[in-house]
């Protein structure tokens, strides 16, 4: 119980933090603007980060500079999975806005189920090493064997996401019909905002930060398979129900609390359930306060 | 037929799929060895492909609506129906069935016979799943637990106390709507998404406690040498056992119909379809939620229970590897695609469900490819599913006291 070891756990649940915060974005924009969870937006996450891996790894046999490459990979797996997420809107979600939420979730788990297996057939069930690019950190000579490159790296950037992410949602004319669409879709629609273009890049934004979430944990943790996207998906939605769903704010404070859960949890209770402490919050929360920490609370109508 | 501008769409189209599948449908990155594999015909596949599936799309879309809200209505299962009215036809039907299935251990291997037992125990996990999702409109992602619970019941006894199978079986459904009530309290207050994702979170935790318990559960290793059924105490070679075992799942799910169908005109099931159509309406006509939501859950859970304690009689061997969430949404597949309510959709959706890819091995490993399109296209182009439910309306006729079925 020394201090290092209470300071690594710290650092361990930002890390874990940052990541749900970046994919729980997409989901509670996603909930926010169209009431549907996104099941598929785990996978979006995934393929972000199989993108990554593969034009790494062939750009890494030309022998570029590594941190280049990581750039160029980083760019690709943003660009490819926000294309990605688009073309899923427009297939699977957008013939369904107006039909029951039950047939919207269905189409849903339809596609994370595709996603998954096209991803399988088409590379390999097994684990992947995912290319070591990044340079030891030097600049933080005291403490760097606490904090990795790509852990300093996944917070830096988390940072500057959410920044950018609050300047679009509050200053920008995007950002203001965003929150006018969430508000109330028809009548956005009747003040002359074109919905599908502001659900279409509500798409982007959350599949572009999901990707990002996916390349960085991929080069912290060394490997991915096709399986990651799935409970990677699950605690960034029990992340953002923490927060109150709908709410940014609340999805970056319950992917906080839960990668800090998380970490102290494995770290001083047992790591054999790892993965229950996401799913016994979720049941708490939403027992005591189904609106989240952050979330407004809805009434009822018939 | 098709004009310029829509094939010149549908080329389109086809570039931006193959610019999406690029990195991985064409290239294959070995880390290790640092080589990559392009497969350039995968492109040339996928761009054939999209062009005409997005003219079928198109298609089907545009027919969609210009059908309207109508959809749902299919002049073939209207046909069906008129039909199954007239007694003689029905009964002749079903004994024509009853002779197949009675025979068919008979004339076929042991193999197919195994198959068909696997298929109707997902027919039984359907409509019992069928009764949560189709009748009671609750979003059960979890399913799987239930399933868990009756195995290892019979596992778990059998172990420790070397209690036999058909003491095992009523145990199994009855523990299992034990474990449904107690999902059931918390999440109340709950509907919708949020209800999906709690009985998704309730599945998962049961499976890790499976998983990480040594000591009550043998964790991942599981619990093997569970005996298969005994025929009044007698042991029976494996061929017989095999047919006996079909005979069980067959008996099982002839009970579950009959059942099923009793409980969905009772007055607990027109309780839970007033629930699915509007909780609060519901509400407000005096019927008690709180029942209606927990005898839905622990209803549900009574068939999963039964087929657990079958499953691990079956397979003489169980471990958490079996119950993971894909099995659960292995089972609501079932029943979407099959038509949720509908008790003959249900059984439809199984027997395609599982036997298809059995029979065409070839297409196993695209199996959950097929299926997680196969949804999508369900919800958007046929949202009730292989044989929809109809609506049975009830008529209180004045001159018998008993109310009348009708079908509108």
């Amino acid at each position: 119980m020394n201090l290092e070891y209470f300071f690594s756990l710290l650092l361990g649940g930002l890390t874990r933090g940052s990541i749900y915060a970046l994919i729980a974005l997409g989901y509670t924009m996603v909930y926010g603007i169209i009431k549907l969870i996104n099941f598929a937006h785990g996978e979006i996450y995934m393929i972000g980060a199989f993108t990554a891996l593969i034009i790494g790894g062939a750009l890494a046999l030309t022998g570029l500079n590594p941190v280049l490459i990581f750039v160029i990979a980083s760019l690709a797996a943003i660009i490819y999975s926000a294309a990605y997420g688009i073309t899923i809107e427009k297939i699977a979600y957008r013939p369904l806005r107006n039909a029951p939420r039950l047939s919207a979730l269905i189409s849903a788990i339809g596609v994370s189920i595709f996603l998954q297996n096209y991803v399988l057939l088409a590379q390999t069930s097994d684990f992947l090493p995912f290319p070591n690019l990044l340079p030891s950190l030097k600049f933080l000579a005291p403490v760097e064997h606490l904090i990795s490159t790509s852990q300093f790296l996944i917070l830096v950037s988390t940072t500057v996401v959410m920044v950018l992410l609050t300047i679009l949602i509050k200053f920008t004319k995007m950002g203001k019909a965003m929150r006018a669409t969430s508000q109330d879709k028809d009548m956005a629609q009747l003040v002359g905002i074109n919905v599908d273009k502001v659900i279409m890049v509500t798409f982007l934004i959350g599949s572009a930060t999901a990707a990002l979430g996916g390349v960085l944990i991929s080069s912290h943790t060394g490997q991915i398979n096709f399986y990651i996207g799935f409970i990677a998906g699950i605690k960034a939605f029990v992340a953002a129900v923490l927060g109150g769903i709908g709410s940014i704010p609340g999805a970056v404070l319950g992917s906080f609390v839960l990668g800090l859960t998380e970490s102290f949890g494995t770290g001083y209770i047992s790591s054999d359930y790892e993965d229950a402490f996401a799913f016994i919050i979720l049941v708490l929360i939403l027992i005591f306060k189904p609106s989240g920490l952050l979330g407004r609370k809805e009434n009822e109508k018939v | 037929m098709f004009s310029i501008k829509e094939l010149k769409r549908a080329f389109l189209t086809s570039l931006w799929f193959m610019f999406l599948t690029f990195p991985l449908l064409v290239m294959k990155v070995n880390t290790i060895t640092d080589t990559v594999i392009w497969r350039w015909m995968n492109l040339l596949y996928v761009g054939v492909g999209t062009f005409f599936l997005s003219i079928l799309w198109k298609y089907l879309l545009e027919r969609r609506d210009a059908k309207g809200s109508d959809s749902t209505k299919n002049p073939f299962n209207e046909k069906i129906s008129k039909y199954m009215k007239n007694k003689r036809v029905k009964t002749s039907a079903i004994v024509a069935l009853l002779l197949i299935v009675i025979i068919y251990p008979f004339i076929m291997s042991m193999y197919q016979t195994s198959i068909m037992t696997t298929a109707l125990m997902y027919v039984v996990l359907g409509l019992g799943l069928n009764i949560v999702v189709g009748f009671g409109g609750l979003l059960h992602l979890g399913y799987a637990a239930f399933y868990a619970v009756g195995a290892y019941t019979y596992g778990l006894l059998f172990y420790h106390f070397g209690i036999s199978f058909w003491i095992c079986l009523p145990l199994g459904a009855f523990l299992s709507a034990v474990f449904g009530i107690l999902l059931g309290f918390p999440i109340l207050r709950l509907r919708g998404d949020y209800l999906a994702i709690v009985t998704l979170a309730f599945g998962e935790i049961v499976r890790l406690i499976l998983e990480n318990w040594n000591d009550f559960s043998f964790g991942p290793s599981g619990i093997a040498n569970i005996p298969r059924p005994d025929f009044f105490g007698q042991k029976l070679r494996l061929a017989q056992v095999t047919n006996f075992t079909y005979f069980i799942a067959i008996g099982l799910t002839i009970l579950t119909i009959v059942l099923i169908r009793r409980m969905e005109s009772s007055k607990m099931g027109r309780a839970w379809e007033a629930m699915r159509e509007d909780e609060i309406a519901c509400q407000s006509m005096g019927i008690d939620i709180t029942k209606a939501k927990l005898t839905a859950f622990s209803m549900g859970a009574v068939w999963a229970g039964i087929m657990g304690v079958l499953f691990a009689a079956k397979t003489t061997f169980i471990n958490p590897a079996s119950f993971t969430t894909w099995e659960s949404i292995v089972i609501l597949c079932v029943v979407v695609i099959g038509g949720m309510g509908s008790i003959p959709g249900v059984i439809v959706g199984a027997l395609i469900f599982i036997l298809t890819p059995e029979y065409l091995r070839a297409f196993s490993q695209y199996r959950m490819l097929i299926f997680g399109i196969a949804l999508v296209m369900m919800m958007i182009f046929r949202p009730g599913g292989i044989i929809p439910k109809i609506r049975r309306s009830y008529k209180f006729s004045t001159d018998s006291k008993e109310t009348q079925e009708g079908e509108a």
